[in-house]
């Protein structure tokens, strides 16, 4: 996508989605509402004990995952720095 | 008036009632205003913006009131917008009746129909929320990339990149369709 490409997609994303009102405020004031979630007592996720556990297991092996692919294939470096 | 607004945000970091509702109402208009600009619908702006302050609540004790609390409010708030787009993206596609309802009067190019902008509107809306939130800020708000990077807590040149990815999936996806921008 060259560079005239990119302003014209620009000005068909702004003509399909026009800027918000910068001058667009909340119904009334949201204090009273603010109010209501703080009393709120937060809920205990379930199992948070292990919860930390599973995400740690899970990024571990992400992250063997991609360490394998570019060790065994130093091509996909490019492409997985790309989508980061 | 500087020393004023100093000594509350001090009083905040430290855990104080009084001075976190000064700055609920000193700010939520703008914090309001910044989510509403990346979710695009006034109702869900509103409880994010409650979001937004919660988190700012629990959070007082990391607030560092040298750094200000605008910028700091801002980064926050961009992430529960960002949470809230990946919560939905499970429906996959902005209302449009929201959209034209919230949006400022479009200055209609006669030479773009009606069908082309919603389905443009609509494969924006399948994009994923990290590439839609850089693109909504940048272009389609046309801030600044050097605020857009600040909220999303990344460089100028990755703000670049996403808005580049992001107008690029949606020129291969219109073209999918047959429409060819």
């Amino acid at each position: 996508m060259n560079e005239r490409d990119e302003e014209r997609m620009k000005k068909l994303l702004q003509q399909a989605l026009p800027p918000v009102k910068v001058d667009a405020e909340p119904d009334g004031d949201l204090w009273p509402a603010m109010l209501r979630r703080l009393d709120e007592k937060p809920a205990a996720p379930p199992r948070i004990r292990w919860a930390w556990m599973n995400e740690l297991w899970f990024d571990g092996a992400l992250l063997a995952g991609l360490i394998g692919l570019a060790a065994f294939f130093p091509a996909s470096i490019p492409l997985l720095l790309y989508y980061l | 008036m500087q020393e004023e607004a100093s000594i509350v945000l001090n009083q905040f970091r430290q855990g104080s009632e009084t001075a976190f509702e000064t700055l609920f109402h000193q700010h939520q208009r703008a914090v309001h205003g910044w989510i509403l600009r990346i979710v695009r619908d006034p109702a869900t702006a509103e409880d994010l913006t409650i979001e937004t302050f919660w988190r700012i609540h629990q959070a007082h004790a990391r607030f560092d009131p040298a750094q200000g609390f605008e910028g700091w409010a801002r980064r926050i708030a961009t992430r529960v917008a960002l949470d809230w787009l990946r919560a939905q993206r499970t429906q996959n596609e902005l209302s449009i009746e929201v959209c034209a309802e919230v949006a400022a009067p479009a200055i209609a190019d006669p030479a773009v129909s009606a069908e082309i902008r919603m389905k443009s509107a609509l494969a924006f809306g399948r994009l994923s929320p990290k590439l839609r939130i850089a693109a909504t800020l940048a272009v389609i708000e046309e801030l600044p990339q050097k605020e857009v990077a600040a909220a999303l807590g990344i460089s100028i040149v990755a703000v670049k990149l996403r808005v580049f990815r992001a107008l690029r999936l949606l020129r291969k996806e219109l073209e999918r369709q047959g429409i060819t921008p």
